[in-house]
């Protein structure tokens, strides 16, 4: 095949509607031809990229999450021999079935990294921003489709290496998710080592992704598209791109910079002095271990609202949807994600009061972090006046988003203590914190992401997930999430430290030790719930076939066949509207799509 | 041709090689910007950590002495006169195949590649010395900046060298197809290279003359 090269150049010279329509059909007649492993797994097609990116981040959620269990157990028994996972996991970790506190601290500072770095963010913006997006904005794939492919492998390998280094002599990195120097230029494991190999691949792939997005969303709109048509979670996933091309790079850079402490022996993050067992550490000295968590949450606080603004992007397409009326305040939503964006910049060092970096520094950095809770509460503010006399449909993507809204919103007005110097001093590095960031992440970003599932499965696979599953999954996940990070906050406030391997060596965690087994088995329940998912995740495969734009969206996606071919649209589709016209006075049916030319 | 394989998938996508009508520019060129603004970024972070550790430092280099004393000055400035030389072949480079002039353009892009090699070449002489003179990263963080952001620089330059080398040699058969494209991937690389010269002219007066 010869041809559609300058078959290609043609078109794009000519530019025009008509000539692009004879390439999609070019390409479907040799779309069958394509061998498995380019179909597969070196795909180039945007659609198989983000179901690669969903199911492998869903896995490594999984994994994550099964670390946490592990972890519930020695925290709700401390000591307490585990059965036959003990055995399972050998002498080194688990010497006698009693988990060793190296073992401890692994499980937590891997869990923290697969959570955000390996989970959430490839799900969110790797799985949902590939599939969706030139979908929604109707282009026929992203801007740099072989860009994107080498973005998913330089994902993978990442995530291999880091679940990996649990097998390395000495095991994984074991310095909390922060990797906070000294300790963890000290720690002198292989796993350390990995860690930060691994997390440099992992950069370069959202690197190489943030990139793709930005360039599809202002490149690529279909006709008639302009910016304020574009639906809110497009938005959502261009300010979070945005996000993710500035922050990174530093962590990049702070991830070689210990690298170099580690490997080559400098001193960027170790100051002169240091005594270590006894002895002065034979280093040069005259760095500065704060220099890391200034280059750390640097990326990791802006990191956060990539975390939530795909979250809210998900959830205001699924309340717009199952309201059946138009999103209230879409352009207020829109500045806010924006002022959100920039804001995220300039309130890294809310997470070091306690590093005595001075008063004028903190004083800065909480007026920022105060004034950036302003368009957080907009944004929710802006979703709750959406339900507002809305025809609510409560469908399982609907639960999912509406539960969203009071999680995210306990997450967000617990962080207003910890914003402020005064209080924070004193809930600093308690469970408090793990309670307030799990509340916006977990029950937060997890749910919308559920939502997310729900709602564009149909679009995927062309079938409906069950409705009764589905509720199943949601009440019991609801519940339990709940009873995981409800207590935490009781626990904080009654000054019990987070990354202890034992909170019973304290009287004051004695007295509150009963709220860790409430915890640890609201956490395994909460494995039990996601076992409908996984169920109907799969079996609903096997159902009929769902009506094309089942849940009666206007978005640009629904005007693509259910799953859609490579390239997308049969022809390019052309947008007459804004992106929420539900119950149009006059209209015949309650919604008016986006691609919808007028009668 | 490799491009026109049913697998490629930029046969349907819009504006390769088009200017979008809003922006201006093909796809290319706004992602290699974008790129260029995380590496600003990248850089933006080392140069950063420079800056801490140098004025948390009682003297600086730690050893003592001058920066210049301890580096190669005129080493340095012949790297940055083939440096900066390289930038202008790059150019010229485009601007030949503007001109319709292939033979020109790869004369060019070779001698672009040539002085890239030139510049690792006085780069490793540089290393090496201090090698010889028991200077490695570990020895003060003088020497770990310096090995540091040079070295990362160097791995800018080995990356151009791969790039430009690809658009010399297979990367080229795109000119007899689509020549309008082509130009552009040459303008792409060539922003990046200046931008690995730019940070260049800010490494060589911030560690070697201040």
């Amino acid at each position: 095949m010869t041809a559609p090269t300058t078959h290609g150049a043609t078109t794009h010279a000519g530019g025009n509607e008509h000539s692009h329509d004879q390439d999609h059909g070019h390409e479907h007649a040799h779309g069958h031809e394509l061998p498995f492993w380019r179909k597969y797994i070196f795909s180039v097609d945007h659609k198989m990229i983000g179901l690669q990116y969903g199911l492998t981040a869903l896995v490594f959620l999984l994994v994550g999450f099964s670390l946490m269990m592990l972890m519930r157990w020695q925290l709700a028994y401390p000591g307490r021999p585990l059965g036959w996972v003990g055995k399972l996991l050998g002498e080194n970790a688990m010497p006698g079935g009693v988990m060793a506190p190296e073992f401890y601290n692994q499980l937590g500072a891997m869990h923290g990294t697969i959570m955000v770095f390996m989970g959430i963010v490839p799900l969110a913006v790797g799985a949902f921003g590939n599939y969706v997006v030139p979908l929604q904005i109707g282009a026929p794939d992203m801007a740099f489709p072989r860009l994107n492919m080498a973005s998913y492998w330089a994902f993978l390998p990442g995530g291999l290496l880091m679940i990996y280094s649990f097998f390395m002599p000495g095991g994984a990195a074991q310095s909390g998710w922060t990797n906070y120097p000294p300790l963890s230029v000290l720690t002198q494991v292989p796993g350390q080592t990995m860690w930060l190999f691994a997390m440099v691949l992992l950069i370069t792939s959202s690197l190489l992704g943030s990139i793709n997005f930005i360039v599809t969303i202002v490149q690529l709109r279909a006709k008639g598209l302009g910016f304020w048509r574009l639906p809110f979670f497009v938005h959502a996933q261009f300010v979070t791109s945005f996000l993710l091309l500035l922050a990174f790079p530093p962590l990049e850079a702070a991830a070689v910079l210990q690298l170099m402490d580690r490997l080559a022996g400098t001193s960027f993050f170790l100051p002169t002095g240091l005594v270590v067992s006894g002895e002065q550490l034979k280093v040069a000295g005259g760095g500065s271990p704060l220099l890391w968590q200034h280059l750390f949450w640097f990326l990791a606080h802006p990191e956060v609202y990539v975390l939530i603004l795909p979250a809210m992007g998900i959830v205001a397409e699924v309340i717009a949807n199952n309201t059946r009326k138009p999103l209230w305040g879409y352009r207020l939503l829109v500045y806010s994600v924006i002022f959100l964006g920039f804001m995220s910049f300039v309130v890294w060092a809310h997470h070091m009061f306690m590093t005595g970096m001075g008063t004028t520094m903190s004083t800065f950095f909480q007026t920022t972090t105060m004034i950036i809770s302003i368009p957080s509460v907009i944004i929710l503010t802006c979703f709750l006046m959406s339900l507002y006399g809305g025809a609510i449909r409560f469908t399982t993507p609907m639960l999912f988003a509406t539960a969203f809204l009071p999680m995210f919103a306990i997450g967000g007005l617990t962080g207003l203590p910890l914003g402020l110097t005064a209080s924070d001093i004193y809930l600093h590095d308690t469970f408090y914190v793990i309670g307030h960031f799990h509340y916006v992440v977990a029950p937060g970003t997890i749910f919308a992401l559920f939502a997310g599932i729900y709602y564009w499965y149909p679009k995927a696979t062309g079938k409906q997930m069950d409705p009764t599953l589905g509720k199943i999954h949601f009440w019991l996940s609801f519940l339990c999430m709940n009873g995981i990070f409800m207590p935490m906050f009781f626990q904080g406030m009654a000054g019990l430290s987070r990354r202890l391997y034992d909170p019973t060596i304290y009287a004051h965690g004695r007295a509150i030790q009963s709220l860790n087994v409430v915890i640890s088995w609201s956490a395994w329940g909460l494995f039990l719930a996601q076992l409908p998912f996984i169920w109907n995740f799969f079996s609903s495969l096997a159902r009929a076939r769902a009506v094309e734009n089942p849940w009666s969206a206007t978005t640009l996606e629904w005007a693509a066949p259910s799953p859609p071919p490579h390239g997308n649209f049969p022809t390019p589709p052309v947008v007459y509207r804004e992106p929420y016209e539900y119950s149009v006075p006059g209209q015949t049916s309650d919604f008016h799509p986006q691609f919808a030319g007028e009668a | 041709m490799a491009e026109a394989s049913p697998y490629a998938a930029d046969a349907l996508i819009p504006h390769t090689v088009e200017p979008h009508p809003v922006t201006g520019i093909p796809n290319g060129k706004l992602g290699i910007w974008l790129f260029l603004a995380s590496e600003v970024m990248l850089f933006g972070a080392l140069f950063s950590t420079y800056v801490v550790i140098r004025t948390t430092a009682p003297h600086w280099p730690p050893e003592g002495g001058l920066s210049s004393e301890i580096l190669n000055v005129p080493l340095a400035t012949v790297n940055t006169a083939v440096l900066i030389t390289s930038s202008i072949t790059m150019v010229l480079s485009w601007a030949s195949l503007k001109m319709q002039n292939l033979p020109r353009f790869r004369l060019w892009l070779g001698s672009t590649i040539a002085l890239a090699f030139v510049f690792l070449v006085i780069k490793y002489f540089e290393y090496t010395h201090k090698f010889e003179l028991g200077h490695y990263p570990s020895h003060d963080n003088f020497y770990a900046v310096y090995f540091t952001l040079t070295g990362l620089h160097g791995v800018h330059v080995i990356g151009g060298i791969i790039v430009n080398t690809f658009l010399l040699t297979a990367g080229s058969r795109m000119w007899a197809t689509e020549p309008e494209r082509f130009t552009n991937r040459i303008e792409n690389a060539g922003l990046y290279w200046h931008f690995v010269d730019l940070v260049w002219i800010f490494l060589f007066p911030s560690l070697y003359l201040l």
